[in-house]
Formats: C-alpha cells, structure tokens, sequence
C-alpha cells in the first residue's frame, strides 16, 4: 500500500513537471518559428521569466524522489540512460545558464548566441523526455544485476522515436498555449493559428503511436500492462477527450481553458503509461523478473513513511505559493505595461 | 582510464564547480536581505540602490550554481548506482527533503524578488529576498547533512543487502552535521564579505560612487569580522569532530605516521607517502597535537602506520589542502579586523584597498581546499567505514564518462569563464550605469 501509494506520487511529480516546465520548454522550441524581431524574442523570455525556474525545480524534486522513494530505481534508471541523461542535463544547463545570461549581455551576437542554445537546451529535452519514458513504457534491456545490456541505439527504436516526437509536438502547443495567454494581437492571432495545425499533428502522432502500440502490444510492458488491466483504456481514452477539448477551447478563444485541457492531457497521456507498467517503474524488455518495480526497489518502510508526510505537508504549500506566483504575475507580457519589462 | 577513476574525477569536477557559486550565494543573500530591510526601515533610497546593486551580481552568480547542482544530484545515480542503491534509502531522502522544503522556495522567491520590484510593496519585497536568504542556508544543512552522513554514518543498520534507516533524527541532527553546516556556512559568509568588501574597495580607490561604497564596504566588514572570528573557533570544533570521528583522516592530514602520545605538532615536514614516513621534519612542538585533537596534551593520536594500508587515505592532497586552508583562515580575520579599524575612513588606506582587491579569490581557495580534505580525506571510503569508493560505481562503459567528462570540463569552463566576466563587469560599472536605473515608482499595473 506504501509502495502503491508511493508509486502513483512518483508519477504525479512527474505529470506536474511536464504541465509546467512543458511550456517553458514549448516557448523555447519554438522561438526561431515565431519571434521576428527582437522585441517579440523579449516578449518571449518575459512570458516565462519569472515561472521557468521554478518549474525546473519540479524535475529536480521528481528525480529525488526517485532516489528516496525508490533508490534501486533512481540507480538503474539514470545508469542505464546515462548518455541520453547528459544531453538532457547538459541541455538544461545551457539553456539555464543562456536565459539567465540572455538580459546581461549587451553584443547583438551574444544575445543571438543566448538565443540558439536557448533554442537548443528546449528543443532536446522536449524531444529526449519523450524518448526516454516511451523506452520505459517499452522495456529497456537490463538484466537480472540492474546492468543495461543494450547501447544508445537501441533506445532510437521507433517506439522512443514516437515517444519523442510526441513530447515535442505536446510541448510545442502547452507552449504555444501559454504564449497566447500573455500576448495580445498579432503574436497571439499566430499562436492560434499555430496550436489549430500543431493539434492535427500531435493528434497524427498520437494515432501512429496507438497504432504501433497495438501492433507491439505483446513484446512491450506497457501492452502486456493494458491486455492484463483493460480498464486502464480509459485513461487513453479521456487524454484524447481532454485534447479534443483543446481543440474546442481555442476555437472559442479560451486561451486560460485551452492551456488547462492541455496540461490535464499531458497528465493523463503520462499516467496512461505509467499507471500501465504498474507495479514496475523500470520494466525490463529481457525478462519481466529483470524489472526494477516498487517491491524491489523501495525504500524501508520508515523512509517511505517520513517522505511520505513530508510530501504531503510540503508538496500543498509549494503548489500554493507557486499558484501565488502565476497570480502575481498573472499579465501580458508585451505591451507597454508588461511583466518583466525591467528585466528582459 | 577506468570508469571509477573517470567518475571521480567528474564528480571532483563538478563538485568543485558548483561550490565555485554556492557559497556567495548563501552569504550575498543575507547581505542583500539586509540592506533592503535597512531600506525598508529608513527609506533611504541609498540602501535600495545597495539592494539592487548587490542583488545584481548575486542573480548573475546564482544562476550557475542552480544548474551545475542539478549534474551532482544526476550523478548518484549516473555514475554511482550501487552507492544510491545501497544507501538511497538515508542519502536519498535527505535530498528529496532539500528539494521540497528548501530549493523550490529559493528559486521561487527568488524569482518574485527578481520581477517582483513594481509589483510588491517594499516591506513585501524584502520579505522575499529574506525567504532567499533563509531557504539557501536551509537547503545548505540539508545537502550538508547528507555528506556528514558520509562523514560520520549513524541511525542506519545493515538489512537486505543495504543500509536502512532506523533513526531519522539521528541522521539529521547529529554533531558531525551540525558542525560541518557551521563551518561551511560561516566560510561562505567570509568569502561573500571578502567579495563585497573587494567590489567596494575597487570603487573607493577610484573615487567612485564613494558613499555608496563606503556603506557597503561597513555592512560587509562587520560581517566579515564576526564570521571570519567565530569560524577559528568553530574551525577548531570542526577538527576536533574529525579527530573523533575520522581518526585516518586527522592522521593524513597531519601526515603522522606512529601512533604515539603527546603527539607533536610539525612546523615543516615534507612527507613521503611511498614508505609511509616523513622525508624531513622541523620544529616538532610536542603534544600540540593531542591537544588540538583532543583537548589532552597526552592523548593518543593514532597514526597511518597503524591503519592497514587498504583503508589509508592519501596523504599529501589533504596535508597540503588543510595548511592551506588553516592558513587562510588565519589570515581572515586579520584583514577584516584591519578593516574594522578603518571602516570610518577606508577610502584612506589605499593599499590596504588594493590588498582586499587580491583577496577576493582567498576564500574560494580556502573553501575548496577545505572540500578536497573532506573528500579526499574520506577515501578509500565513500561511507566512511561502510561502503569503499571503488564498490559504488555504475557498471557503465568508461566511454561514456570519458566523453561527459570531457564535455564538463569544456562546457564548465566555458560557464565559468562568462560567468566571472559578467560578474567583474558589473561589478566594476557601479551601482549608477545604465542597467542600474532608477526605479519607476511603484504604478498599478495590476
């Protein structure tokens, strides 16, 4: 029950960090497509500025609670996607370090140099998240010592592939979503019309994935997972309502709606794979008893329960003072009244 | 090169790196937090300007100390997995609680401070960069907590092939972590007074914005003085900690080699790892070191010889990197209590100015040699008496560390090389330049 419960607040982290770094990455990835000048690149930054940071947190508290909850896990998982890891995590690290310095540097070539890696350090975790966790849902070859037996290219199978773009193409509208909440005119008019194309993609993606889904459903954890459990089908099933949803809510101009569908979307489309491979958080693609699961990888009981109401007493109180945040900088970013305007 | 030997070095580089940022991070903060609240109180627009000023070059510096954190917690799982599988359950959760409790706060206020200027009343505003202040030492016990864990294990007992938790309390609250969280704390203090003292030292010798200055320059020297004091007791503290807990430590950086009683203290001595002796001393002092060690001129003090050579620690890193930093910790408080004397007049003292100038890589030396005694003084351990270094790596091609390694270094450089540029350029344009305009009045934007 510990495990269990332990199990389905792992992936609530997780959900919440791809709702929220989600469109700070999507902005990124899409910055060279829709900003034209610079002061469109500034409404850029402004629109994230005081949010990305603090969404990045999320990750770093998702992957330690992966190493208090579920340490044999943590160890596995992050040895085994070592290379993918370190591009991510270089990624991260440029893209930070590219946004901070982006109001510092005065040389055009600078801030156009902050730019691409700004670019870059989106647009590779956007793509490698959906990588990674695609190839978890599959199964990773590790065997019975916890050891991956395979190299990087096994993971670049066209399961992860689609995975990958899938996150991207789900990250680009939760961008593209969020940037029309804090733009007016013609920059918001271009987030419309971009979410009303990228919806059909991403829709596309998603049919090409559920239809290898189906066709590997025997040779992958997460179909063996739903032949087992079929009531898990609604899970896929309301993900797709809450995209149509999307679709619905820009059409009406609820931009606020419409940022909300996608983020309970990508919640969703998140637990319809890991509430899949339940009870194993690692499944192994080499033999089911080679998969790191809550049984064999938790913490003692006593860890489990201090980290338990730590979470619990801690994790409410962050949501409130972040949700206090985005009330407090809750305007547009452009205009001559804009959030940020002093910084970017 | 074998993988663990690669993944030391990765982890020393990227240890080193991010303590590079930390430190001025925890000490900027509380500095910045008191001058806004000093502006708060008097409504001085002089100590906004401070605030702004400071706080400045404390987001220039923080940024890099956030990301590079993110690789080291990567890293237990990267490249030690046997060690986060065998400990996760202590290690673990000590920095799942740092996260929760302390860094989500930090980045989030400090983000509201950042863009928060026109949005929140002053007193609000302050308030903010307090909650910066107060959860980057926070966050600081936590992260610190977890190494004295390695330092010093207690609570834990060996079930199901690994150690388990059995007393929280105990591993949260014990001496060895309380004294390192001391030591590292106030030695990120002394660095950050030392920076803005040498900031506003460049400033008054060139007669610029001096009453500016010459108010920082009396914060940070008050600062300074009661930190770089109380760290050469609490120095001694943290020593004498060692000594309880560490005995081949205390002996590798002493570079004692025969247990003995009265053991001296050696004013020079060079010493000869190979045949586990001393190649030259002069000045032995005896019992000096017994005394220091344990309070007791006759102690006994247990020497190298008598550990088998498996768990010896290496000797010349940590002799040398502890003198080093002794040596700079002595002479902290001298320059900050030079300082104090003339903090009424420092504008007075040019070269003295110019020494602070030169001064404000010290501290950093100081901290990162007091991080290569902690670590390198700890092996062949990695959980002192628990777990041996080489049995926590990840079985993972060496490959793929030798390229991360090499991209640490090559991106890490590159980081640090603009980072320590922007910070030297703001630092020198002064509080008046263009980035430092004057406030728009608080307008309701809302």
């Amino acid at each position: 029950m510990l495990e269990t419960t332990w199990f389905v607040l792992w992936g609530l982290l997780w959900a919440i960090y791809f709702m929220l770094d989600g469109f700070d990455l999507g902005i990124g990835a899409l910055m060279p497509f829709i900003a034209r000048n610079e002061e469109e690149r500034h409404t850029l930054y402004r629109a994230i500025g005081p949010f990305w940071d603090g969404n990045e947190v999320w990750l770093i508290t998702a992957a330690g609670v992966t190493f208090a909850a579920f340490p044999g896990t943590y160890a596995v998982m992050f040895s085994a996607l070592y290379s993918p890891l370190m591009v991510i995590l270089f990624a991260l690290i440029l893209r930070g370090a590219a946004v901070g310095f982006r109001s510092e540097v005065e040389s055009h070539a600078a801030k156009r140099l902050c730019d691409a890696l700004f670019f870059l350090g989106s647009v590779v975790p956007a793509v490698l998240f959906g990588v990674a966790f695609a190839n978890i849902f599959k199964g990773i070859p590790i065997d019975g010592n916890g050891v991956f037996v395979g190299t990087i290219v096994d993971l670049l199978n066209p399961y992860g592939m689609l995975g990958g773009m899938l996150s991207l193409a789900a990250f680009l509208v939760h961008g593209a979503l969020w940037l029309a909440i804090k733009t007016t005119g013609p920059l918001q008019k271009r987030m419309a019309d971009f979410v009303q194309r990228a919806w059909l993609g991403l829709y596309a993606a998603l049919g090409i994935f559920m239809f290898l889904f189906v066709l590997s459903r025997g040779q992958t954890a997460l179909g063996r997972g739903y032949i087992g459990k079929p009531t898990l089908f609604w899970l896929p099933v309301l993900a797709l309502i809450s995209l149509f949803c999307i679709f619905v809510f820009v059409r009406k101009r609820g931009w606020a709606r419409a940022w909300t569908a996608s983020s309970v979307f990508l919640g969703l489309a998140l637990f319809s794979g890991v509430l899949g491979i339940y009870p194993a958080l690692l499944p192994s693609s080499l033999a089911p008893a080679f998969s790191m699961t809550i049984y064999n990888s938790a913490s003692s009981p006593l860890t489990l329960k201090i980290m338990l109401g730590v979470a619990l007493v801690l994790v409410p109180v962050v949501i409130i003072y972040q949700a206090w945040t985005f009330h407090l900088f809750r305007g547009k970013a452009d205009g001559p009244d804009a959030v940020g305007k002093d910084v970017y | 090169m074998d993988v663990l030997l690669l993944s030391r070095l990765q982890f020393a580089v990227a240890a080193f790196f991010h303590f590079l940022f930390v430190p001025l991070t925890l000490g900027l903060s509380v500095l910045v937090a008191f001058m806004e609240t000093r502006y708060v109180l008097t409504r001085d627009e002089e100590y906004r300007r401070m605030a702004r000023f400071w706080g400045k070059l404390f987001i220039i510096n923080f940024g890099i100390g956030i990301v590079t954190g993110l690789t080291l917690e990567f890293q237990f799982g990267t490249n030690w997995s046997r060690y986060s599988i065998y400990v996760g359950d202590i290690f673990g959760s000590l920095l799942a609680i740092e996260a929760t409790l302390a860094f989500f706060l930090e980045s989030t206020f400090l983000a509201i401070w950042i863009f928060g200027w026109k949005r929140l009343s002053p007193r609000l505003h302050a308030l903010c960069i307090w909650v910066v202040a107060l959860a980057a030492n926070v966050s600081a016990y936590w992260i610190l907590a977890a190494n004295a864990w390695m330092q010093h294990p207690v609570g834990y007992h060996i079930v199901n092939g690994r150690a388990e938790l059995t007393d929280f309390l105990a591993v949260v609250t014990q001496r060895a972590a309380v004294v390192m969280f001391l030591h590292t704390v106030s030695g990120a203090f002394i660095l950050s007074g030392f920076f803005v003292m040498g900031v506003s030292a460049y400033h008054l010798l060139k007669k610029q914005h001096e009453m500016f200055f010459q108010k920082s320059f009396r914060i940070a020297v008050w600062f300074t003085l009661i930190f770089s004091l109380f760290e050469v007791v609490q120095g001694h503290l943290n020593g004498a900690e060692v000594a309880r807990n560490q005995p081949a430590k205390l002996a590798a950086m002493e570079a004692l080699w025969e247990t003995q009683t009265h053991a001296p203290q050696t004013l020079f001595l060079i010493p000869d790892e190979k045949n586990a002796r001393n190649r030259l001393e002069i000045g032995k002092v005896p019992g000096v070191l017994s005394l220091l060690a344990y309070h007791r001129a006759d102690a006994e003090v247990k020497g190298l010889r008598d550990f088998r050579p498996e768990d010896r620690p290496p000797v010349l890193l940590p002799f040398l990197s502890f003198r080093i930093m002794i040596g700079l910790g002595m002479l902290f408080p001298l320059l900050a209590g030079f300082g104090w004397l003339v903090r009424k007049r420092p504008a007075e003292y040019p070269r003295f100015l110019r020494i602070l100038i030169l001064a404000i890589p010290l501290p950093y030396i100081a901290i990162e040699m007091g991080w290569m005694l902690a670590e390198v003084g700890r092996q062949p351990w990695i959980v002192y008496g628990v777990m041996r270094t080489r049995d926590a790596v990840s079985p993972i091609a060496a490959s793929q560390v030798a390229v991360s390694l090499a991209a640490f270094v090559i991106v890490y450089s590159l980081l640090g090389l603009v980072d320590f540029y922007l910070l030297a350029k703001f630092a020198r344009s002064g509080p008046e330049s263009e980035q430092f305009a004057p406030f728009a009045p608080l307008h309701p934007s809302r």
